[in-house]
């Protein structure tokens, strides 16, 4: 057992365990948007950060990825992890601001306005959908393609897989595209712009027929009319 | 595209899981660009899924999965070459060529490609024909760079060029002479060695001026195969005195007529060379 101080709280956990799951064991919110249980870590979308003491210094590392370590500090919620989690918001907004999660986020975090050039991605590249694709699905359909700026998740040579099994679980765990699946449940998305958009990912002719756990699906309905 | 060839690039490269870039630039370097169905068998050889070898295969620069042209032109755009005229260079290659920026020409004579930097900023702007590096290019220098590499950069002028200059060499072991006074090459006496490799055993001519790579060859021998070359008189196998420097095969060694040892790469499509005078 490792113990380990967290907000001021003592608290010991099995060697391997991660900041983020001692911290949530303990009931301190962390916000994560690339992290789902089931899936191996991978610190992409960077919210989770928490402060950790390193002698006289400290540091912000992504809770996710770094794993518990004897007698180290770990602050959750201090003015430098506030503040350096409100510019990520920020950023995730300016690239993806119809998504419902981020829109939540910010809301949640008292963030009111976005100083960068505004953008209208439907990624966020957080890697969460190739995890699945790959570690639950075993499929292996998608991947990230490019470099950069041209960094983006598809299929190879953007053609139908051979291997997908078109079980929709790539947007089932998309936190960008999830306006779209919550928009049966009017409580929990009330902007109703998900009503406007075209899901990308649906409107495809390829996707015709995945799996759908929207009901009604927003894209079946746009198509009928 | 030869299936079989791809599963030979593989083989020859794949180890321990690892390899995978070495064996796109094999393909590459055969193909001048990564086709589909190639990564397709690469996928499949070294028990990956398309998307690994896809996503190696986009993420580099140097990589293109379209097919390129004969000749590839690459035009510096990093800090100093901008600075200094870069873009101008840029916009003069684009329009001389008629295509734009990271495209081939209809005729599949010329690729140009902008680049980062090449770590020669103090010669910029810089411009790369085919592995040559152009320095100080100006708007003016561009018809000439583009009409030199249709030429082909590789050929030399012989009898102007002061680098070009006839041997004549002999076998280390028996001193015969290998000069074939019967069989010119490049308007020279050619050097005669017979050379075999799998299960088949013929002559090679060699030019004898050195920094011309003419040969005539019996058989065709395919790229990158690593000769056995022999005397024609004494049969004294003439390779393995050293190993090329560049690609590892041996290297053929002959004694230069009035003193002095040439060494020559063994395998087909190396350029590799040394020339000791005494």
């Amino acid at each position: 057992m490792i113990s380990l101080k967290i907000n001021g709280l003592n608290v010991s956990v099995e060697e391997g365990t991660t900041l983020l799951e001692a911290a949530r064991f303990l009931g301190f919110p962390v916000p994560t948007l690339c992290h789902t249980d089931g899936l191996t870590p991978y610190g992409a979308c960077r919210l989770c950060v928490v402060e950790i003491r390193q002698g006289s210094k400290s540091r912000l590392v992504t809770s996710c990825t770094y794993p518990a370590e004897e007698g180290l500090i770990v602050r959750t919620a201090s003015e430098r992890v506030v503040k350096a989690r409100k510019i990520i918001i920020e950023l995730l907004l300016a690239s993806c601001p119809q998504s419902k999660t981020i829109q939540d986020l910010a809301s949640a975090h008292n963030v009111r306005r976005q100083r960068f050039r505004q953008e209208y991605e439907d990624c966020i590249l957080c890697g969460l959908c190739v995890r699945y694709c790959e570690e639950q699905m075993m499929a292996k359909a998608i991947g990230f393609r490019g470099r950069g700026e041209n960094r983006s998740i598809g299929t190879p040579f953007d053609v139908p897989s051979d291997v997908c099994r078109l079980c929709g679980g790539c947007m089932y765990v998309c936190p960008a595209c999830q306006l779209r699946c919550t928009y049966t449940e009017p409580e929990k998305a009330v902007c109703g712009g998900c009503a406007n958009l075209s899901p990308p990912c649906i409107e495809k002719e390829k996707f015709d027929d995945m799996m759908c756990y929207m009901d009604p699906c927003v894209a079946c309905e746009i198509k009928k009319d | 595209m030869k299936r079989e060839n791809i599963i030979d690039i593989v083989d020859k490269n794949y180890r321990n899981n690892g390899g995978i870039i070495s064996i796109l630039e094999d393909i590459q370097k055969q193909y001048s660009y990564l086709p589909a169905e190639a990564l397709k068998i690469v996928a499949e050889k070294t028990n990956r899924s398309l998307v690994d070898i896809y996503g190696v295969a986009t993420f580099y620069r140097a990589f293109s999965l379209k097919p390129r042209g004969k000749h590839l032109i690459s035009v510096c755009l990093g800090t100093a070459c901008h600075v200094r005229g870069g873009p101008v260079v840029a916009e003069e290659f684009e329009k001389q060529l008629n295509i734009k920026a990271g495209s081939t020409t209809p005729d599949r004579e010329f690729t140009l490609e902008t680049v980062n930097c090449l770590g020669a900023c103090a010669l910029g702007p810089i411009t790369v024909v085919d592995g040559r590096y152009f320095s100080n290019v100006n708007r003016v220098k561009v018809s000439k760079i583009i009409e030199k590499a249709r030429y082909g950069l590789d050929k030399v002028e012989i009898g102007t060029d002061q680098r070009i200059f006839p041997v004549e060499v002999s076998c280390p072991r028996c001193n015969h002479s290998l000069m074939d006074k019967s069989f010119d090459i490049d308007g020279h006496p050619s050097i005669r060695v017979t050379i075999s490799f799998g299960d088949t055993h013929g002559w090679l001519r060699l030019s004898s001026l050195y920094g011309s790579y003419s040969i005539e060859q019996e058989y065709k021998i395919p790229l990158d195969t690593v000769l056995n070359i022999f005397c024609p008189h004494c049969h004294a196998d003439l390779t393995g005195a050293s190993l090329c420097p560049e690609c590892a095969a041996p290297m053929v060694t002959m004694i230069v007529q009035g003193g002095g040892v040439v060494q020559i790469c063994s395998r087909r499509g190396c350029k590799e060379h040394m020339l000791d005078l005494m």
